[in-house]
């Protein structure tokens, strides 16, 4: 061989490799997707073929009698298992690294057949774009972000209930400001909870399974017609594993019924087709002055109606275990909530009997619920994987007035912290006795005789 | 000298307006959408809907310039059923004498200029009211959303009684709604609508010609005033939504 025939890479350097050529894409990435199937005619087995093989049964067969088995695996490998049955059209990914490998999981489900259509955005602006395009057109649509992905695709996403666009994002939170940190800080579900669309926290890899599922079918509801936000406490509860009871797989939800939405999709066949709905995006001389009022109205109604939802599908916006004349009552969301389970335990060692609360839904909160579980409490300690304390706010507006409950906002562990569950356990102990918290300052108690540290609490709110 | 108000009244929580520069929606005051066979009698769940069915009649043949809102699921020829229920929409037009009939063909705001009296718009549907001077009216028709829209800017700023025949859940915000309205239940409706009357001892016009035409509709059908909305029935002479006026070039007018 000629040196001028010599092959060599970008560098300069001879490549020697007897390796094939590795394709690319555009972006240099190398590509590893399956496939397109072949017919069973050259032999090879279809890798469709399950997927061509799946049931469509109703949501609440599914949900609540399918029998189901358990396994051992990740909150990615969950989420992955529950998009497989639930009939998604498309799936957008744009893997921010390093998030999750649920993306990447949908995509092996998309060579399998179980997604009909799969593809990687330029990044979460154009993802959330295309998501919503693919739900205003009529399908069902998923996609995944984390952290300063969620940020980044927000535009997108708070408008999505303003278009009333049924649609099931998962969120696997992480921390959002410098310096990143892959682990769980869900400071990104305080930007998510005015945007209008619901929002579930998962606990854990079952609640994950069970939400996404529940998800699709709450928000493609006549009456609510909203994205569902499933948001989890990323690395803990992505990246871990944990046992998922699932049904068999041999079994799929319905598909989306567009035509039943509450607005008309899109129709791409007709011009002119129109991205944006009819009305009213910026035409406001030529409407009355409150459309735009009533329609916001509309949205966070839609949102009150999937309550009745979440109460069939999902057996309620939170649960309560030993609330009943408990000296205190801890009330967590996700990963908080299974820490707090442990310092329920750790306190009846000590002979506290102490109750906990598991807000499973934050949008719609369940207000009512909380009034009544909390009306006689001396005693609530709110633990976060934030700074801000957002569920403690969200609880102290809802109970205000209906409980003299001394509200603990705390503890909080963030920029990627674990939550030991002593601290937990310190706080009930000192707001049972009054002995001065090591982690809590007291202007984050509500309900002490300080009335500047309480009116300092109701500020923040 | 305080207005007397009956305690049955006073605990109707949904009911012509005005309700204020921007009142809280019927879901905010929590009013919920009722169950199967259920309807919602001014926010409140009545257990019978045949008892809201017999309320909406009432409204419509008492109060001035009831008019029905057809939307774009019966005045479009989407389908043998959507055809079906807009005869089923024309048979209760047919039991209420002078009522107006005046289209939600689309939900895009109508500009540059708008004519509130022959058509109604989510944008602004308070101006169709208004201009009318209409005091009950049906929606039948209109996709879920833009009917909430409307229904709540109604209730702000008019004293219009509205009602919704829904094929869905039903609306909190109208004073009166039915759901799973399919072409069967709107027959029923229409029943309803006859016996009401008959009970009432309204007459119908011995022309059968009861539906009072707008002004665009009066000039599209010849100057006249009046028509027998059985004639449009689909299939037997001109029908959808021309009939009342809206043509196809307004649309691409305003695309």
């Amino acid at each position: 061989m000629s040196e001028a025939e010599v092959k060599t890479n970008p560098q300069g350097d001879p490549v020697t490799s007897l390796e094939p050529e590795q394709k690319t894409n555009p972006q240099g990435d190398p590509i590893t997707s399956v496939a397109v199937p072949k017919s069973d005619s050259d032999g090879k087995k279809d890798p469709h073929a399950d997927a061509k093989k799946q049931k469509v049964v109703t949501p609440e067969y599914l949900f609540l009698d399918a029998p189901r088995t358990k396994e051992f695996i990740t909150g990615s490998e969950a989420a992955k298992e529950a998009i497989r049955r639930s009939n998604v059209d498309m799936a957008i990914a744009y893997p921010i690294t390093p998030q999750s490998e649920t993306m990447q999981l949908v995509g092996v489900l998309y060579g399998e057949g179980y997604v009909k259509e799969y593809y990687r955005g330029e990044e979460e602006v154009g993802v959330m774009a295309a998501i919503a395009g693919g739900s205003r057109a009529g399908v069902r649509c998923f996609t995944a972000t984390a952290g300063p992905g969620t940020l980044r695709g927000l535009e997108g996403i708070a408008s999505w209930p303003g278009h009333r666009l049924p649609a099931v994002a998962m969120f696997t939170c992480r921390v959002v400001n410098a310096p990143l940190a892959i682990q769980p800080d869900n400071i990104e579900i305080a930007y998510l909870l005015n945007c209008g669309m619901i929002v579930f926290h998962a606990e854990n890899q079952q609640d994950m399974y069970d939400f996404i599922m529940a998800g699709f079918i709450i928000s493609e509801k006549n009456d609510v017609t909203l994205p569902v936000g499933v948001c989890c406490d990323g690395f803990f509860v992505t990246h871990a594993r944990g046992y998922v009871r699932m049904q068999d797989k041999s079994m799929k939800l319905p598909p989306r019924e567009a035509w039943r939405g509450a607005v008309p999709v899109l129709d791409a066949e007709n011009p002119p087709a129109r991205l944006s709905r009819d009305a009213p995006v910026q035409k406001s001389n030529f409407m009355a002055y409150n459309i735009h009022a009533v329609w916001q109205q509309e949205v966070w109604a839609a949102v009150e109606r999937s309550r009745k939802y979440i109460e069939k599908y999902m057996g309620g916006l939170c649960t309560a275990e030993n609330v009943e004349k408990a000296d205190a009552v801890i009330i967590a969301s996700g990963s908080a909530a299974a820490q707090s389970r442990e310092a329920v335990r750790l306190c009846a060692e000590k002979g506290i009997k102490v109750g906990l609360i598991k807000v499973r839904s934050l949008r719609p909160f369940p207000t009512q619920e909380l009034r009544k579980l909390c009306k006689d409490v001396k005693l609530i300690v709110v633990p976060e994987f934030n700074y801000v304390g957002w569920l403690a706010k969200e609880v102290a507006a809802a109970i205000y007035g209906h409980s003299k409950a001394k509200i603990i906002a705390g503890p909080h562990v963030y920029g990627g912290q674990s939550m030991p569950v002593e601290l937990i356990l310190d706080e009930v102990e000192s707001g049972l006795t009054g002995k001065k918290s090591t982690n809590v300052p007291l202007s984050a108690i509500m309900g002490v005789d300080d009335p500047a540290a309480v009116a300092h609490f109701m500020r923040s709110i | 000298m305080a207005i007397k108000t009956s305690s049955k009244e006073q605990e109707r929580i949904i009911v012509p307006g005005p309700a204020g520069f921007h009142p809280p929606s019927a879901a905010q005051l929590g009013v919920m959408l009722p169950d199967p066979g259920q309807g919602l009698f001014y926010g409140i769940l009545e257990p019978n809907e045949e008892k809201v069915m017999e309320e909406v009649a009432r409204k419509m043949l008492t109060s001035p310039n009831a008019t029905i809102f057809p939307g774009p699921l019966v005045l479009w020829n989407w389908n043998e059923h959507a055809a079906e229920k807009a005869k089923a929409v024309l048979e209760i037009a047919s039991q209420i004498p002078e009522v107006l009939v005046i289209p939600m063909p689309d939900y895009r705001p109508k500009y540059p200029k708008i004519d509130p009296e022959e058509v109604i718009n989510p944008n602004h549907p308070n101006l169709t009211i208004w201009g009318n001077k209409i005091e009950a009216c049906i929606f039948i028709g209109v996709h879920c959303h833009y009917a909430n829209l409307t229904l709540k800017m109604i209730r702000a700023g008019t004293n219009c009684c509205t009602s919704a025949l829904c094929a869905e859940q039903g609306h909190e915000d109208a004073m009166l709604t039915v759901r799973d309205c399919d072409a069967a239940k709107l027959r029923r409706v229409a029943q309803v609508f006859k016996r009401v009357r008959e009970e009432m001892k309204i007459k119908l016009p011995d022309s059968g010609e009861n539906v009072r035409f707008t002004g665009t509709q009066s000039k599209v059908h010849g100057g006249k005033s009046h028509t027998n909305p059985m004639t449009f029935m689909p299939g037997a002479g001109t029908a959808s939504a021309a009939a009342f006026g809206h043509k196809a070039e307004q649309m691409q007018r305003e695309a």
